[in-house]
């Protein structure tokens, strides 16, 4: 399994998890988990994604995902999971 | 699970405090390239460093992309020059071809710096170390990339009083030699006493002798998270709170080091050497030691108090950092430069800060005198006896000291200079102006201190 963090920020509007959500189920990429907050008008949302399937690479991932965020006047940020897990975890 | 709030926070971090890791440096053994011929010795230097260095750029680079956190600069660093070229180099003009190749391979493999054009003479200085002491200005002026160092002191040897006199008119020269250029080629030269074999961080780094071939060394940072969590958690708050708030940033900020350094060995196939767990400030606002010392409860650093909160942040960043990685080494604590820290420029200007008051920072903390600009017209003896000032610091406490000061051609008290980069900018300290020119001219070598006979 590749954990991958997905993270989508900006202003929130209708229709930003659908278009991230549609975007990974086409590319056969599998999400396990979703947490999300809204504060002060601004969304803030996090995606466990499992990229074992996806069959291009973590740079163009990367590339599609910014460019679907731009599209919606979003940041998307693609990293994988070990940086988190060896930052919060002994 | 990974929850939210610690994307959150770790991406704050990264975007907002400006962490990041400073430098993936990999250490070079250049011992097996020595030869009789200055020649040879320099094809198969150029040779070694592209061939074991060639994808540490772009490793880098993957790293940084892969986990979202900005992987600075990448480096070399190599065996001390002077043993390298022990056996070819006759006069200080061979060295300077040794440097000229480095400079060649450093453009090369598109890092920045490489380091190691160096010396270690804590006890006396070979033929060959005072031919490469000797090459340093034209070295430093003919080249762009290459850092040098030289150890003139350790704990358990005493000080090299020689070797101090003899840098004192090294760093006159090297600062003439680049005066068109604000004296740059001293903000690439240091004077070190127990200076460590495994130091990622320029211009003290060298790949010492009792390293493997090839290692990497890392160098985290992250003075503007410990600033941030500072103001945000700990304004009023104890000791014991303050002290646990910098150990837990410490811990997260070296934890990243360790997982770049971990991913940059194994893509390179190179063993992991060490992290060198620093807080090293840049001319970015915020990211500054300075304004943590003011966070502190400092109005400037400089002021009464200084030394002891500086005391507190250097062991509260070990302590948590050597629980994040079990190889740590290096310099390893606070930097304070003053031209690569805004919040320092402040304080000199301010009238808050003194080369004295830096001189009894370093007691405490991992450098010493760190690029600091003096009146050109400052003396020979004057340097020597700066340099003396910090080895000794260094000799009794066991620690790496260092002097790196820009005597500026041209320049007096209240001037301004431009490095650019990294290396900021620095208004000229005063330096004083009474002469240890007598203690300087005496030949030898000061005694190693009583306690460091332990056998």
């Amino acid at each position: 399994m590749k954990k991958i963090i997905v993270t989508v920020v900006g202003k929130d509007a209708v229709g930003i998890l659908a278009k991230t959500c549609t975007y990974l189920a086409k590319e056969r990429i599998n999400i396990l988990d979703i947490s999300q907050t809204v504060t002060g008008g601004y969304f803030n949302m996090m995606m466990i994604v499992d990229a074992a399937k996806y069959g291009k690479t973590f740079d163009r991932l990367c590339a599609e995902l910014a460019s679907l965020g731009n599209g919606m006047g979003m940041r998307i940020h693609c990293q994988k999971s070990e940086i988190f897990e060896k930052m919060h975890r002994v | 699970m990974i929850n939210i709030s610690e994307v959150l926070e770790t991406n704050r971090m990264i975007l907002e405090e400006n962490l990041d890791v400073r430098t993936i440096t990999m250490g070079v053994s250049l011992l097996d390239c020595a030869d009789s011929s200055v020649r040879n010795t320099c094809d198969r230097i150029y040779a070694k460093l592209t061939r074991l260095a060639k994808d540490l750029v772009k490793t880098g680079d993957d790293i940084g992309r892969e986990f979202g956190v900005p992987v600075v600069n990448k480096r070399v660093s190599i065996t001390p020059a002077a043993i390298v070229g022990s056996s070819c180099c006759k006069k200080p003009s061979d060295f300077v071809k040794i440097a000229k190749t480095l400079d060649r391979a450093a453009k090369k493999l598109g890092i920045n710096f490489i380091g190691g054009y160096s010396a270690v003479v804590s006890k006396g200085m070979t033929p060959a170390d005072e031919l490469l002491i000797r090459s340093i200005p034209e070295a430093m002026a003919a080249t762009e990339r290459v850092c040098s160092s030289v150890n003139v002191g350790s704990t358990k040897t005493g000080i090299d009083m020689d070797a101090v006199r003899l840098m004192g008119e090294i760093v006159k020269e090297t600062a003439a030699r680049t005066k068109d250029r604000d004296s740059i080629g001293c903000a690439k030269l240091v004077v070190l006493c127990n200076a460590p074999d495994d130091n990622p961080f320029m211009a003290g780094a060298f790949h010492g002798v009792s390293e493997a071939d090839a290692v990497v060394n890392v160098g985290v940072s992250g003075p503007g998270v410990v600033n941030h969590v500072l103001r945000h958690t700990c304004r009023g708050a104890d000791f014991e709170t303050l002290c646990e708030t910098i150990k837990k940033t410490a811990f997260k900020i070296t934890r990243v080091g360790q997982l770049v350094a971990q991913e940059a060995s194994k893509r390179l196939g190179v063993p992991f050497g060490i992290i060198d767990l620093s807080l090293a400030p840049t001319p970015a606002i915020g990211d500054s030691v300075a304004d943590i010392l003011r966070e502190i409860g400092l109005d400037e650093p400089g002021a009464p108090g200084t030394t002891a909160a500086l005391a507190l942040l250097n062991d509260q960043v070990k302590k948590g950092g050597v629980m994040a990685s079990s190889y740590v080494g290096g310099l390893s604590g606070a930097f304070i430069p003053v031209s690569e820290d805004q919040g320092m420029i402040d304080a000199v200007n301010a009238g808050a800060l003194t080369i004295e008051k830096l001189e009894a920072m370093t007691c405490v903390c991992s450098v010493g005198l760190d690029m600091i600009a003096i009146p050109g017209a400052t003396s020979a003896a004057t340097i020597s006896g700066i340099i003396a000032d910090e080895a000794a610091i260094g000799m009794v406490n066991q620690k790496t000291t260092a002097v790196r000061v820009i005597p500026v051609a041209g320049k007096k008290v209240g001037d301004t200079v431009e490095f650019g980069g990294l290396l900021g900018h620095a208004p000229v300290m005063r330096v004083s102006k009474f002469s240890c020119g007598n203690m300087i001219a005496r030949k030898g070598r000061i005694p190693a201190p009583i306690h460091s006979f332990k056998n």
